[in-house]
């Protein structure tokens, strides 16, 4: 039998044992080596992987505050809308899935692939939107296709609602999803991709109060994606609101005059510089920026020549033609140049050197003091009466009305317009100013621009006896309960420093160019109320050949007016791009919103029916055709 | 010849079998949560395996009361036996899931391959006892080892199963390593592996093989393949930390993130949810049970016990190594059981019998050399 077989254990097996033992020991040292890695140094790692794995968020998103007018009528508000969003973890295949999204959303591929790689990083659990606002049709699609759709969820957020389709929508802005750009900055580190933001105006510049606090579900899922337990929940609060100086009826009325035409109409409270209206026009649809905005009304946007998307009473720059020489006229009386009976003889040029400057009355005024030059808008007169005050008289007073200046109201991109001087001139094209440049200075041409809202603070200015308001749109910051947080209060900027005598002759004339026959703005005349205004026309081409010019090639018309003239309240601009003049495209604008706020205060009773309300429109309109002339400058 | 002598009882290895009890138990204690967030109808798993671990017992019971130099005789039977199965297998086997693997007998099934492990170590155990001791393989003296387990193991490969015929290839392997390979046989050995593992490649591996290894190269590959089990391993093991998760806590287990979580990968539910503490102990429990089943070989004064307690200890290194290595992402995805440690009879009863030989040389160690 083998078993008798003994065979002496060699000393080289043994050897050979010792060192296996050693091999082994080695392996097992590896192996602890690993685990060492795997679970000591690289433990965070596999810790925020593992979370992802079994972590969903389903955030939700709190509604917005709303925005409400002065008398707490709602403006802007919140209703559902509905965001395809992708858990990326739970995705099985990414092409397939992307490629029956692109399909049946009509998502742009790119784009879509973008938003997916972009997503890497981005805070843990957390879905990416991939569409927002999908239509009913898409909703109910997704719907039936959820279990054949792995790693797609639907979430409700709540989008904007505007009152009438939207209204004051260049000052209120629009909400859309936030930019990567904005994802980057330090402020907005607690947002996610697909959060909505304030793009613009308000809805940005109080981005931080009517956002609110997102709430959401943090889910424990299984390796299948089904929902075991909610982790946590936090219920999201909603934005606060904002309280605005705006009176929606004044604002209605300003967006009803302007009508498709582009332009913009602003009223302030002269009282303490509360924005009572701010309209630029044309409208644009701030809903659409929530979702995806087709292509074609982009484009629509854009190409318009009426440029909707520009909000014209904050960065539209137009020379502010006659309606300047309100400031030619109080620096005039100010420095002693003139007095309500110095006169000046028009017959329909003003001669300086070889170069003439002709009155939009070519037939001339014949002989006219300051009342009538203000009421015809005579050019002459205030051609003399520039060249003999030199640009930087009038410079200096059109500042101290805030001209020249933002007015430092609290909205994003304010244009600062421009009032030459000779040190301006000096330092930006390096030349010395030119008499003849004075001349257009005082009509308010040449380099002058001012922006409706300027143009309204200088107006409110001139009306309350030279306070200058830092203009504001908020009035109240308010809670959900209805809680006042934060309230603003008027902000006085300076004083204009002019005599009360100066300002009464300027408004005196101002009431005469509404009020009085031969005018030019009594297109904005009220039977109740004493308005006192100023046309104005401002020439956009040097070169014009007539009334059948192109669009773009027309003048600007200008209007600026306050009322009650005795006991001034409220001081409007408006602004019709390409209108022609003052008298007959901007004037009856400015009375539309005067009217609104006398109504409002009672002052004016409200007609009974629309069909009366038209018809006494009509009625006074024929006052306009009375005055013919008084349409231009 | 007594069946039991007391002897035998007296030198009885409770170092042995209390290592494997306790290796055990800690698998079951460890299957019960593996397996907390199942829903199956029947007797618990961790039951079923405390069941086997109970048969396993009584056949190192039955098996140590035979001597083991019985095997030496019957070597030669057996092998032919076994690789007549596998040839049966490939022509009359069930295949099941792209594999052929098992053979029906009547009442019950067998699956050839996994006592293929068990067989090679007896074989090569009588095969070199019979060399000159102090000799090592020459090129030559490699050729009849090579035949003899490269039959088995191409056929084990054509079922295919990859993981059990690289375990028969990596027993023997350790086996000739233990006896000593001529250095110029072994420089041999290894520039031949080079056209075999291109052959096997181009030839014998099938396209899941083949995937997994190369998900195993790069998870990212597929996600959802292989790649995704070795993915969701490495999270489990790592996001245990040092102290772990705690016990049934795991969520990437009670989650069933986990592929084969009670059975290959029972160890990433471990590693989970008691850390790198845990593992440590278990990979120290491990480590002293190979190096006492060298060290059985050592003091073993009979060749053929001894190159036989070398195969066993190398079948069980191999099956721990390379399950724990895949769990922690060092290999590729094959289907090696962890012994004693992962849920599965076919597994423990291999093993126990692997611990009865052990047992079995042990308790005989001063059997032989006083004649």
């Amino acid at each position: 039998m083998s078993r008798q077989r003994f065979v002496k254990e060699s000393a080289r097996l043994e050897k050979n044992l010792l060192s296996l033992s050693l091999g082994v020991t080695a392996l097992f040292f590896i192996l602890i080596m690993r685990l060492w890695y795997l679970q000591i140094i690289k433990a965070e790692d596999y810790q925020n992987l593992s979370e992802n794995n079994r972590l969903r968020l389903v955030p939700v998103a709190a509604p917005r505050g709303t925005i409400l007018d002065r008398n707490g009528k709602l403006m802007i508000w919140n209703r559902p809308s509905f965001s395809v969003v992708l858990f990326k973890q739970d995705v099985k295949d990414k092409d397939l899935l992307l490629g029956q999204l692109i399909r049946y959303l009509e998502l742009d591929r790119e784009e879509l692939y973008e938003k997916w790689s972009k997503s890497r990083g981005r805070a843990k659990y957390y879905p990416i939107t991939i569409d927002s606002g999908i239509t009913q049709d898409q909703l109910e699609f997704l719907e039936e296709n959820r279990l054949n759709l792995p790693g797609v969820d639907i979430q409700m957020k709540p989008v904007r609602e505007y009152a009438d389709n939207g209204t004051a929508v260049h000052l209120a802005g629009y909400i859309g999803e936030i930019s990567e750009q904005d994802l980057a900055k330090e402020e907005f580190s607690r947002y996610n991709s697909g959060d909505y933001v304030g793009k613009n105006g308000l809805e940005r510049v109080w981005e931080k109060e009517l956002h609110g606090v997102d709430g959401g579900r943090l889910m424990e899922v299984d390796a299948r994606g089904r929902v075991l337990r909610t982790v946590t929940e936090t219920v999201p609060t909603i934005g606060n609101s904002l309280m605005l100086t705006l009176d929606r009826t004044i604002q209605e009325q300003a967006e009803q005059a302007l009508g498709s035409r582009a332009g913009g109409a602003v009223a302030l409270d002269v009282r303490t510089g509360e924005v009572l209206a701010f309209a630029s026009s044309p409208l644009f649809d701030p809903a659409l920026f929530a979702g995806r905005i087709p292509k074609k009304v982009w484009d629509g946007y854009l190409e318009d020549v009426r440029h909707p998307l520009i909000n014209k009473v904050l960065t539209g720059q137009y020379p502010p033609g006659s309606t300047f020489k309100i400031i030619t006229a109080l620096a005039g009386l100010e420095e002693g140049l003139i007095d309500e009976h110095s006169t000046v003889s028009c017959n329909g040029s003003y001669t300086l050197g070889n170069r003439t400057f002709h009155c939009w009355q070519r037939h001339g005024h014949g002989q006219v003091n300051l009342k009538l030059a203000l009421k015809q808008s005579c050019d002459v007169y205030f051609y003399n009466l520039a060249d003999r005050l030199g640009v930087d008289r009038i410079a200096a007073y059109a500042r101290k009305y805030g001209l020249g200046a933002p007015t430092g109201i609290a909205l994003e991109h304010e244009k600062p317009g421009l009032i030459p001087s000779t040190a301006w001139k000096e330092k930006k094209y390096k030349q010395k100013w030119a008499r003849g440049e004075t001349i257009s200075v005082g009509i308010g041409q040449g380099y002058v621009l001012a922006t409706p809202l300027q143009l309204a603070s200088m107006m409110a200015s001139v009306a309350n006896g030279g306070t200058v308001y830092r203009p504001y749109v908020v009035k109240k910051v308010v809670d959900q309960e209805g809680k006042v947080l934060r309230e603003f209060k008027p902000e006085i900027l300076g004083n204009a420093g002019v005599s009360r005598r100066s300002l009464e002759l300027v408004k005196s004339g101002l009431q005469a160019v509404v009020n009085e026959p031969g005018g030019t703005g009594a297109a904005a005349r009220l039977a109740e109320v004493m308005v006192g205004g100023k046309t104005g026309t401002s020439q956009v081409v040097k070169l014009r050949t007539g009334k059948g010019n192109p669009y773009q090639f027309r003048d600007h018309a200008l209007f600026v007016a306050f009322a009650p003239v005795d006991k001034p309240e409220i001081a409007v601009a408006v602004v019709v791009e390409h209108g022609e003049h003052g008298g007959s495209a901007a004037a009856p604008v400015a009375r539309a919103m005067l009217r609104a706020y006398f109504e409002g205060k009672g002052a004016i009773k409200k007609p009974v029916a629309r069909q009366g309300r038209y018809s006494s429109n009509r009625g006074r309109d024929a006052v306009t055709e009375d005055t013919g002339d008084a349409t231009g400058d | 010849m007594p069946l039991i002598d007391r002897r035998l009882l007296t030198n009885f290895d409770w170092t042995l079998l209390g290592l494997t009890l306790v290796i055990a138990a800690l698998g079951v204690v460890n299957i019960v949560s593996a397996t907390a967030s199942y829903n199956v109808p029947g007797t618990a798993y961790y039951l079923k395996q405390f069941y086997w671990i109970l048969t396993g017992l009584f056949l190192v019971l039955a098996l140590s009361s035979v001597d083991y130099h019985l095997l030496d005789d019957l070597a030669i039977w057996v092998y032919g036996v076994v690789v007549f199965l596998l040839l049966v297998v490939l022509v009359a086997g069930k295949t099941s899931m792209g594999a052929t693997r098992w053979l029906h007998l009547g009442f019950f099934s067998i699956q050839p391959s996994e006592p293929m492990k068990i067989v090679i170590i007896i074989i090569f155990a009588r095969l070199f006892s019979r060399y000159p001791a102090n000799s090592t393989l020459t090129i030559k003296g490699m050729a009849v080892p090579l035949l003899i387990v490269g039959l088995p193991a191409l056929l084990i490969m054509k079922q295919p199963d990859l993981g059990t015929a690289i375990l028969v290839l990596l027993i023997a392997g350790s086996m000739m390593l233990a006896v000593g390979v001529n250095p110029s046989a072994l420089m041999a050995g290894v520039v031949a592996a080079v056209p075999v593992i291109y052959v096997g490649w181009s030839f014998y591996l099938r396209e899941y093989q083949k995937n997994r290894i190369l998900d195993f190269l790069n998870p990212e590959r597929s996600r959802l393949g292989s790649g995704y089990h070795i993915i969701q391993s490495k999270i489990a093991v790592g996001s245990g930390g040092f102290f772990g998760k705690g016990y049934l806590k795991g969520t990437q287990t009670q989650l069933r993130f986990l592929p084969e979580q009670h059975t290959d990968f029972a160890f990433s539910v471990f590693s989970e949810e008691w850390g790198f503490l845990g593992c440590f102990v278990v990979l120290a429990l491990y480590l002293s049970l190979v190096l006492w089943g060298l060290h059985i070989a050592t003091r073993c004064n009979d060749r053929f016990g001894s190159l036989l307690a070398v195969g066993v200890t190398a079948m069980l290194f191999w099956h721990i190594v390379i399950n724990i290595g895949m769990v922690i992402g060092l290999f590729p995805v094959v289907g090696v059981p962890l012994p004693f440690f992962s849920y599965g009879g076919t597994a423990m009863v291999t093993s126990m019998m692997g611990v009865a030989l052990l047992l079995n040389i042990s308790m005989r160690r001063f059997m032989f050399s006083k004649n």
